[in-house]
């Protein structure tokens, strides 16, 4: 890699990375609600794909299996719920954590049972957007503070 | 950073020097790839509770991808155990050389001394993942024709004549293995100038030519070189050396870019987002496509796979060169420009597989347990973890660690186009020239995000 100093730009760089990455979030959200739903599990994949709820959302998820046994796990949440073919398994839970976060099947339902993935949404992904931030400085660091 | 000579420190050097460490990994690797074979064939067909692709797709891919390309360059291809029946033959020994072999021994033919085939058939691999990789007979039948394909070309040509040109996954790990922080080389050329016996490439009693067909003496990048050592071995004048370098030393190296490298950076790029969105992301009816093999649905999604890769990001990426020069009035060939740009790719597309494995890999890990104690799936308990139950690792940090991968992917490849720049430019040129591929590097990781994170 290049020879990094410590010169004016790179502080300029990294209090701009600082900001990005931990500014709050001015955007504010719904008084908490008891969103319900019901999610279809069936050959590798969610119906809907994707579901969103704001935070602190007392979320309740009814899981439906139309085929075979299948589960649903829920990233960093770490819950977890399965369903028997044609009966309804239901998840509670407060929904304390934002971000966007991956729904899988936890129970082996054939082939492509490893990429069985669905989207659970709380609130705005700010993840997904810093990152994209932070993308935005690497390339103006690389045009301007980084030289040779 | 100035290379440090690892192989001055004397144990370092006995053990590279030595056979038996690297023959004992690989006669265990080969043992492990002989069992996946035979576990895809009689094991049970449940992928996530088969050690074909337990170990193969997850296990494997996990030290491959995180570990050893990243680390080691071709790390992986020194252990390699594919080549190892073929190599035997060919040198009618396991260990030293002694004796003939058999074999035709026959030059590669001029016309295929690239990566193109090499191209082709991770192309391939990549239009039939889906099945490959979630079924145990599919991946059984696959490392089998690798096997027999190394076999007989090692008959037919001379030395490693597949992992050279045409293994699917040498292809990537020799590009990616640009960026390692380790090397092979001479110490001092002149030395080899002037060593008329060329015993590195010709062999000698002590050790093997060259087994990847190259002359050490010149090599200034590890895109070819399979790190076995025997060079080390080889050397009369002591003057080889294995070094730890900076990150990335041959992405500055400032010549030899080539139309089909470039194009593997490409190949590379555009399957780590389709994979990213295959595998990774929520749409069924994707997935069924890329499973659906020779159905309109699986067509549509080999087409858009081979437009994405071989067309559209081929494409973008020339037009962004293209104004790059018209920018800055340059007089270079678009062609040439093209190719030493599409360097700025090798590490943005390294990071991008990092980071689609970290999920991949990390969600699934946990059917390690069960399928070392039921490799088969034939109802063994052999450690007592038949039955324990899946369960993801990490995914709270996982979604960092992949922006964190990515965003450092970027921030690389901007680096190295401004350098390829600074080549051709002088002053605002250089930001006139890099700044178009900067965006294209910028768009993919934003895509990357999206599908990874988002």
């Amino acid at each position: 890699m290049s020879q990094l100093r410590l010169s004016p730009r790179w502080i300029a760089i990294g209090l701009l990375a600082f900001v990005i990455v931990f500014v709050p979030n001015p955007i504010a959200f719904a008084a908490p609600a008891e969103p319900h739903f019901r999610i279809e599990a069936s050959s590798f994949q969610y119906t809907p794909e994707a579901i969103s709820v704001n935070p602190g959302d007392h979320v309740t998820i009814d899981l439906v299996s139309t085929d075979v046994v299948h589960g649903l796990y829920i990233d960093g949440y770490d819950l977890n719920v399965t369903a028997d073919p044609g009966q309804t398994a239901t998840l509670s839970f407060i929904a304390d954590q934002s971000g966007t976060f991956r729904l899988r099947c936890s129970v082996t339902c054939g082939a492509l049972h490893p990429f069985m993935i669905g989207k659970f949404n709380v609130g705005s992904n700010d993840r997904l957007w810093r990152a994209i931030g932070l993308g935005v400085l690497a390339v103006i660091a690389g045009i301007w503070v980084i030289r040779r | 950073m100035t290379p440090i000579e690892l192989t001055r420190n004397p144990i370092v050097k006995a053990t590279l020097r030595n056979r038996w460490p690297q023959f004992v990994v690989r006669v265990i690797a080969l043992a492990g790839f002989l069992f996946a074979i035979l576990s895809g064939f009689i094991g049970t067909p449940v992928g996530n509770h088969n050690f074909s692709i337990v170990f193969v797709w997850i296990v494997w891919w996990a030290l491959l991808m995180l570990i050893a390309v990243p680390l080691l360059g071709r790390g992986w291809c020194a252990v390699c155990p594919i080549p190892m029946p073929g190599e035997w033959l060919q040198n009618g020994a396991l260990l030293k050389p002694r004796g003939k072999g058999v074999g035709l021994n026959r030059k590669w033919p001029k016309r295929f001394r690239n990566i193109w085939l090499q191209n082709i058939a991770f192309t391939l691999l990549a239009l039939f993942s889906a099945v490959v990789l979630t079924r145990p007979s599919v991946t059984g039948l696959v490392l089998l024709l690798f096997l027999i394909v190394a076999l007989i070309t090692s008959l037919i040509f001379e030395r490693r004549a597949f992992c050279r040109y045409l293994c699917p996954v040498g292809g990537f790990i020799g590009l990616y293995s640009q960026a390692a922080p380790v090397e092979v080389r001479v110490k001092d050329p002149a030395v080899c100038a002037v060593h008329t016996e060329k015993s590195c490439y010709t062999g000698s009693a002590d050790g093997y030519g060259c087994p990847w067909l190259i002359y050490p003496g010149t090599l200034t990048k590890n895109i070819n070189c399979g790190l076995c050592m025997e060079c080390l071995r080889t050397c009369t004048q002591d003057n080889v050396a294995f070094n730890l370098r900076s990150f990335g030393a041959d992405l500055k190296q400032p010549s030899g870019h080539k139309l089909d490298e470039a194009f593997k950076a490409f190949i590379m790029l555009g399957a780590a987002l389709i994979y990213s969105a295959v595998m990774l992301g929520p749409w069924g009816a994707l997935k069924s496509a890329a499973y659906s093999i020779g159905t309109p649905q699986w067509l549509v999604y080999a087409l858009t796979l081979l437009g994405l890769i071989y067309v559209i990001l081929p494409g973008t990426f020339l037009l962004t060169v293209a104004l790059g020069r018209t920018l800055t009035k340059s007089k270079e060939s678009l062609k040439k420009s093209f190719s030493a740009f599409a360097t700025a790719l090798i590490p943005l597309g390294l990071m991008a597989w990092i980071a689609f494995s970290l999920s991949f890999v990390f969600a699934s890990l946990s059917y390690l347990w069960p399928t070392l104690s039921d490799p088969l799936g034939a109802g063994w308990n052999l450690f007592g973890t038949a039955h324990a139950a899946w369960q993801p690792y990490f995914m709270s940090i996982v979604p960092f660690l992949q922006a964190g991968v990515l965003i450092g992917g970027l921030l690389w490849a901007c680096v190295t186009a401004r350098r390829i720049a600074a080549e051709k430019q002088q002053g605002r040129g250089i930001t006139l020239q890099a700044l178009p591929v900067m965006g294209f590097c910028f768009i993919i990781t934003a895509g990357l995000l999206g599908l990874l994170i988002g």
